[in-house]
Order: structure tokens, then sequence, then C-alpha cells
């Protein structure tokens, strides 16, 4: 670190020494594992372009088995995205206080995850290069298109929810000139933080809060439609659109907790993800673990109550057929270990919830696959022979590729940005404490008033 | 209105697969190398599916040619997202290569899996390069493609009539497959048209359609084999 930026960041308050201090400090690890995850981007890069020279054959899809590990990580990354804007907006709007550390970190997961899964169904193409017929030949009834609206509006949406709670933090990285002068200053957008200023910023992140729940709701459940529009089986379920938008959420939990983690530990936060913070997204992490189970259950009792042979087949080869054994770790990552993990309080901490964090991510990715592949490989009618999948070293390599680049893109934003928010913690520090014991007041009965009445009747 | 459609009785089916052959001489299929077939990757609009029932040697096998069904309520058709899959006016589900942006998910909605996608840019034996059929376009790299009632014979026969200045008769338009089946088990037509052949058929006692219960209206019936 420069002497003079060292000066400038020592002057400023103690917060905003610990929140900056990633942006002007780089540690050789960070190199190192910026270097280490952009080659496997590189690599992914390439694996990609011998993809378009020589076509999918590239890859391990076959007919019918015609959406693999692409569909997957589509249907996987945009879940992931729920993680930040609708949990930083459902806390906001239910005026979770313990939210002001983690929203930032969390709507940072969103904007960037999701261009990595918006990605992938382009890299699934055919023709990449016809992709602008989406909109030349925009057919209103296929769920695709409806995908391509629902999720450009979230992208803009989520964008737009993560910069503007981030303003006032920009203003205070201009005012400390501590980094890229013109580049904060434009960001920053003139705001001085007066009364005014303020106000208005707030009433806007209200509006943007409300107005991004239903967005984010929309894109999932229409990437379940996507496949529930379709007659095959396990598919064509009503359950699909509340189904992948619960297990969106449950995945973007647990890989909020993941960063926070990591983020802890790398720039030194515990003051800011503190252990109530990771018992209290510890228990969202249950409560999903429940209501995986619930959805999941419904699912397949449904299916097998019903017994339809040609849902059965595809049953049959998830329980105790070819895919037992990705189904049942699938029941594992999603169920057994958060359930046992975040049931007890002393696994409620950084450690567990890594542990289960982990677990539901890998499970969750998992569930995607189970979806995806059982039904494509059966058929529907009887006499087409079954397919089988065997994903390629192109794809695996874009797999590995598009989650690191993911991280490298976090990591760099730490560097931008600052991953927790200064101005809300402040914020927090200097009204919200009244405002939470006046809140509290105001649910009970005025005790004056009681006393009162209590003397009227006596 | 015409509505063209197909009639396959399974009791005159050999499995000889002529229509197979004809199939894809017809329509420029592309050939693939054993491995890829093996894979899934072989293109084969016209397919007949084989089923064997019974122990040996008390073993009997059906034949069933499965072309694109053609239903008047595809599937494929709704969820295209660019309109490269279409119901034609004459109920002939087409596809538009050039539009194609190769996402497969009419593929995966077809409940009959008709829906053949290139994997690779295609490739003909050298014997063959010569003889491709110039009426129908080579698919290129990335597209779906699939049975269309060789349509481009439709135009043909129409032109033909047009200028001997006459209707188009049920003989002037006939698919490859339903022209060369040696026992007269593919029967092509008008199934609105009651001088069509497939018009009296379809309403055969045997008559029946794959998967009638998801409401999709194919227009290929099947006559059911009477043992």
């Amino acid at each position: 670190m420069r002497s003079d930026v060292a000066d400038q960041l020592a002057r400023l308050p103690a917060d905003e020494q610990k929140l900056l201090r990633p942006l002007v400090v780089t540690t050789p690890v960070f190199y190192l594992a910026a270097g280490l995850l952009g080659a496997i981007v590189l690599w992914g890069i390439i694996a990609y372009s011998l993809q378009v020279r020589f076509g999918l054959g590239r890859t391990g899809l076959n007919r019918p088995e015609y959406w693999g590990i692409y569909i997957i990580d589509f249907v996987f990354f945009i879940g992931i995205s729920h993680a930040g804007t609708l949990i930083s907006a459902i806390l906001r709007v239910s005026k979770a206080e313990w939210r002001r550390g983690i929203t930032r970190s969390a709507e940072f997961i969103t904007v960037l995850v999701l261009g990595f899964g918006a990605i992938q169904p382009i890299i699934d193409l055919g023709r990449p290069d016809r992709l602008l017929n989406v909109m030349f030949h925009a057919q209103l009834r296929s769920p695709l298109l409806w995908d391509v609206m629902s999720i450009g509006l979230y992208f803009t949406a989520s964008t737009i929810y993560l910069y503007i709670p981030m303003i006032p933090d920009l203003a205070i990285i201009r005012d400390a000139g501590i980094k890229a002068p013109r580049f904060y200053r434009f960001l920053a957008a003139g705001y001085q933080d007066t009364p005014a200023q303020r106000a208005r910023l707030e009433r806007i992140i209200g509006i943007l809060a409300i107005v991004v729940i239903p967005i984010a709701i929309s894109v999932h459940t229409i990437i379940g439609w996507i496949f529930a529009m379709t007659l095959r089986p396990m598919w064509h379920s009503t359950i699909f659109g509340p189904y992948f938008v619960m297990g969106a959420i449950y995945s973007g939990i647990a890989a909020i907790l993941i960063a926070m983690v990591i983020l802890r530990r790398a720039y030194r936060l515990e003051d800011y993800f503190k252990p109530i913070h990771f018992d209290y997204m510890g228990r969202l992490l249950l409560l999903f673990s429940l209501l995986w189970f619930y959805f999941t259950f419904a699912e397949y009792l449904t299916a097998f109550y019903g017994a339809e042979p040609a849902e059965m087949r595809t049953f049959w080869a998830k329980l105790a057929g070819p895919f037992a054994v990705p189904f049942w770790m699938m029941v594992l990552g999603c169920f057994i270990i958060p359930l046992a993990l975040m049931s007890r309080r002393s696994m409620r901490t950084p450690r567990g919830t890594l542990i289960a964090g982990i677990a539901v991510v890998i499970g969750m990715w998992l569930e995607r696959f189970n979806i995806v592949v059982p039904t494509s490989v059966n058929p529907r009618w009887e006499m087409e022979s079954l397919g089988h999948y065997l994903p390629s070293w192109v794809e695996l390599s874009i797999l590995a590729a598009t989650f690191s680049g993911f991280i490298l893109l976090y990591m760099l934003a730490t560097k931008v940005f600052p991953i927790v928010s200064i101005w809300e913690i402040k914020e927090g520090q200097e009204h919200s404490v009244r405002d939470v014991a006046d809140r509290v007041a105001g649910y009970l009965p005025d005790p004056a008033a009681a006393t009162a009445a209590a003397g009227r009747d006596g | 209105m015409t509505r063209w459609g197909m009639v396959i009785d399974l009791d005159r089916c050999t499995g000889c697969a002529a229509c197979e052959v004809a199939c894809k001489s017809e329509n420029n299929l592309a050939t693939v190398s054993p491995e890829q077939a093996d894979m899934g990757r072989a293109f084969s609009w016209m397919k007949v599916m084989t089923e064997v029932s019974g122990e040996f040697p008390n073993t009997t096998m059906r034949f069933m040619p499965r072309p694109c069904m053609h239903c008047d309520n595809p599937p494929c058709v709704k969820v295209c997202p660019v309109a490269a899959t279409y119901l034609g006016v004459e109920g002939i589900v087409g596809q538009i290569y050039p539009r194609c942006i190769g996402c497969r998910y009419c593929a995966n909605a077809c409940p009959y899996t008709v829906k053949y996608f290139n994997w690779f840019a295609p490739e003909f034996p050298e014997s063959e390069r010569e003889h491709l059929n110039p009426d129908v376009s080579v698919r290129p790299k990335g597209v779906i493609e699939k049975c269309t009632f060789c349509h481009h014979r439709l135009q043909k026969a129409r032109e033909d009539a047009r200028a001997e200045e006459r209707e188009l008769r049920e003989a002037d338009y006939q698919p490859a497959c339903a022209e060369v089946c040696p026992t007269v088990a593919i029967v092509f037509g008008d199934l609105d048209n009651s001088r069509h052949r497939v018009h009296t058929l379809k309403s055969d006692p045997r008559a029946m359609r794959l998967m009638e219960e998801l409401g999709t209206e194919p227009k290929v019936y099947y006559l059911a084999p009477r043992a």
C-alpha cells in the first residue's frame, strides 16, 4: 500500500478503515487464487471454442439426451442468483435488522452469478450465431422466450438494486480519495448524503425491494415452466414453478453462507459477520431443508401414487435405477446433512454452516441433474430405446470455468466495492437501535393506559 | 381443406426398412460413423421400431414404422422460441433450417422423439456425394431436422398439375417411404378428401394413433395388427 493511501485510510473512522481496506490492500494469496481461477476460465474458453468450431458433437449429448450439463448449470446458477436480491429484499421489507451486514455480499452474488447462468443456454445452442433470432422471430408462446424476458428484467432490476444502495458507500470512497477518484466520482453520482438525498435514497430502495421480489420469483418459476410445459414424464408437473423457486432460494442461502465464511476469514470481518448471523442464516437453511423435503416428497408421492407407466420408468430410474447414486446423494446433501447439522445450535457456527452450505450447493446441483437427465434419457414412448449420458471433457471444462469465472469476478468485485454496506451499518448503530425499541413498544399495550384501565375496573 | 396424413397398416409391415432407406436417400440424411450411431446420433426420419416378445423359440417380432406424426396440435411448435418449426396450412409440420437456433427444446417437447439434431456438420460418403437430392437442402451443423412428409414433392406435384391444368391427384404426391413400401403398408393422402384411400382407412375399426390421450392429434394413423 502506498504511504499516502495508508495515511488517508488511517484518518477514516474505524468501520471505514476495516471495510475499505480490501480495496487498497491485496495479499499474495489473492493473486495466486485469481491466477489459478483465471487459468481455469481460459481453459474453458478453449473448450468452448472447440465446441463452436466442430459442433455440439464435442459434448456427450445425443438423442434423446438433448440437454445436459449446460442446462443443469443454467438452472443451478440462476437458482443461486436468488440468494441476494430475494433474501436481501425480503429481509429489508420485513425490517430484519440483522440483515445490515450481509445484504451487500448477497446482492453481489445475484448480479454476478446471473450472468454466468444466463450464458449457459447460449453455450448450449447449436447455432449461437443466430442468437438474435429470439428477437427477430420472437415467438411469445415459447417458455424460452418468457425466460429471456424475465431474466433480462431480473438482471436489470437486481443490478439497479445492487447499485442504488451502494451510492452512499461510493461517495464515502470518493471523499476518502483512496482509489481511482474519477471512477468513484462518476459512480457516486454527486451524492452528498444530505437529509433530502438520504430520504430519497431510502424511498427508492424501499420501492425497489418490493418490486424485485415478484421479478425474482417469476424468474425461477419460468425456468421450472420450461420443463413443466412439456409433456415429458416427471417434468409435466404443476409443482415445478414453486418447487424451483424454493430450491433457488435454498441454494442461494447456502451460497451466501459459503461466501460469508470465506469473506470473514479473508478480510477479517468477524465484527460484521457475527455468530448471530450464522445462527439466523443457519435457521433459514434449516427451514428450507424442511421445505425442500416437503416439496420433493409431494412431487414424488404424486407421481408414484398415480403410477402412470411412463412416469414410473423415470421414477424408478431415479430411486433405484441408474440414477440412484445422484438421487440419494441429493437427498443426503439437500435434506439429511443440513437437517442434522442446522437443527443443533452448536452447529450453527461459521464452520457448521459452511459444511451444511457446501452440502446444499452440491445437493442442489444434483437436484437439477436429477430433473434434467433421467427424464431426458427415458422417452415417453416405450418402443424408443433408452438414452445414456456421459458428459465430455468439453462440458466438464466449461462447468469448471463457469464456477471459477464466478468466483473470480466475485473476488474482483470485493476489490472495487465494499462488500459490507458501510452506511447501513452506521445507520443501524445510529438509528435502528432506538427505532426497534420504539417499534416493539408499539406492539404492546401502553403501560399507562393499562394501569388506568385497571384502576377504573377496581 | 387439405390435411395431409398417413395410415400405416401394421399387419402389412414386414419390417424390411425400405421406407427408412428411401427416406434417407430422398432427404439427404447425413451418414454417421458406427461410434456416433452408438452414441445415439444417427439420423432416421422414418424409423422402423421393433418389439420382440415371448421366450425363445416361441418369439414374435412386431414392427412399427415411425415418421413424424405431423400433429394438428404439435407440442414442438408451441415451444420453439423463434418459430423455426411451424404447422403449415395443409397440416404439415415444417422446419426452417436457416432460422433454427439449435436449442433443442422442440426435440424435448416431442413425445414421439422424432426430432434429430446435427451434432456435427453433415457428412456423406464419397459415393453418395454426387447423388444428393437437389430438391432438399443439406442441413448445416447445429440445427434440428425431421420428417417433412417429403413436402418438396408436393411443390413439384402441384406445379406439374397446374402446368397440365388439372386437379392434384392422390398419386401425384407421395412421400418416398409410401412410394417404396413393397406391401403398401404405408398409405398417404389427404385425410379430408373422400376420394383418397387414407380418408376411408383412418375410420377403420383397427385405426389408432400413438398416444392419442396426449391430445396432440397426430395425422399418422396405425391399423392395429389383427392378432
